[in-house]
């Protein structure tokens, strides 16, 4: 077991939590796209992300166990399953996504796992969120705003990158050959709604609620 | 508009992820105490501005924020190399080899 302290950050039921998307959704209220909306853009708010860093050696046995994903060792990768996500950041980082409100069980459980390894475990849930968008033009949408080349042939499925978008940073996922998601700062949450909506005007752009 | 290779994602990405962090392989005096004035001052505002190849740090800063090396023509701008940190350039290494061996220097340039 870690000596490091592990607190609950999440405060208990009576703090009702709001969406980084909360007012950029009461400010811009959607008209339904007319026809077959060809951007469908959906918020998965308040999922659990956790930073790991470390060497794979020392994170790959614990968190294999805890989670049952496999650590991606292969530059700009990630494994999911159902709906938890792990994706390579860097050669020391990756990115734990998991269902909302499991945070603190978690980081105890890898802790548990991980001992007094030299590791880090960060939650950032409070400063990211996921946006997904899906629907026939959802990779033109995303192509106007970043370099990354987003052509499947060399972005297949399972592939994630961070990289510059709507100039500033977002990383961009591809869970499977339907979706896309990005995670973004919740401080930069309404521009690149915004930015998103206006980017996707053109093929009629639709949100849902989930 | 470049495409560098970062070595750690080890894949080409547009130049406006990286950011330029100055010249690479400054080593800091062993022992700063006893280091000279002359040898302190060198090493903390004095740098290479060479015509001609240059090695440089860079960090993939949208990326994976790492820290790597470039081998680059100032002239030119043609990048040669990239490598993690920690090594040496092979490229530079093998024109000093190639230079001993008394063959011709390539057109990318001089060695500052």
């Amino acid at each position: 077991m870690s000596k490091v302290e592990v607190f609950q950050q999440q405060p208990s039921g009576a703090v009702a939590a709001e969406s980084p998307f909360h007012f950029s959704r009461q400010r811009n209220p959607l008209a339904p796209a007319k026809g077959e909306a060809g951007v469908i853009m959906a918020e998965r708010p308040f999922l659990t992300h956790l930073i790991l860093r470390g060497t794979p050696e020392v994170l790959l046995g614990g968190v294999r166990n805890v989670t049952g994903l496999t650590l991606p060792q292969t530059p700009c990768s990630m494994n999911s399953k159902e709906d938890k996500s792990l994706q390579w950041l860097a050669p020391d980082e990756w990115l734990l996504i998991l269902p909302p409100g499991s945070e603190f069980s978690t980081e105890k459980a890898l802790r548990g796992e991980l001992g007094d390894g030299s590791y880090a475990i960060v939650n950032v849930s409070g400063g990211q969120t996921v946006l997904e968008l899906s629907g026939p033009n959802a990779r033109e949408v995303l192509m106007k705003s970043t370099s990354c080349d987003l052509h499947p042939r060399t972005f297949p499925e399972g592939r994630g990158v961070s990289t510059v978008f709507a100039k500033t940073g977002a990383i961009i996922r591809r869970p499977d050959a339907q979706r896309w998601e990005l995670v973004i700062r919740r401080s930069f949450a309404d521009y690149l709604y915004r930015w998103l909506l206006s980017a996707g005007a053109e093929y009629g752009i639709t949100t849902q609620e989930r | 508009m470049f495409y560098i290779h970062c070595p750690y994602c080890n894949e080409r990405r547009s130049e406006e992820e990286f950011h330029a962090k100055g010249q690479a392989h400054l080593m800091r005096p062993a022992n700063p105490e006893e280091a000279s004035d002359r040898e302190w001052g060198d090493y903390l505002f004095f740098r290479d501005n060479p015509r001609g190849l240059h090695q440089e740090m860079w960090v993939h800063a949208a990326g994976c924020r790492k820290f790597f090396n470039i081998l680059r023509n100032t002239v030119s701008y043609e990048i040669l190399e990239t490598y993690p940190m920690g090594e040496q350039s092979s490229v530079l290494a093998e024109m000093t080899a190639g230079r001993e061996r008394g063959e011709p220097r390539r057109a990318a340039g001089a060695v500052a």
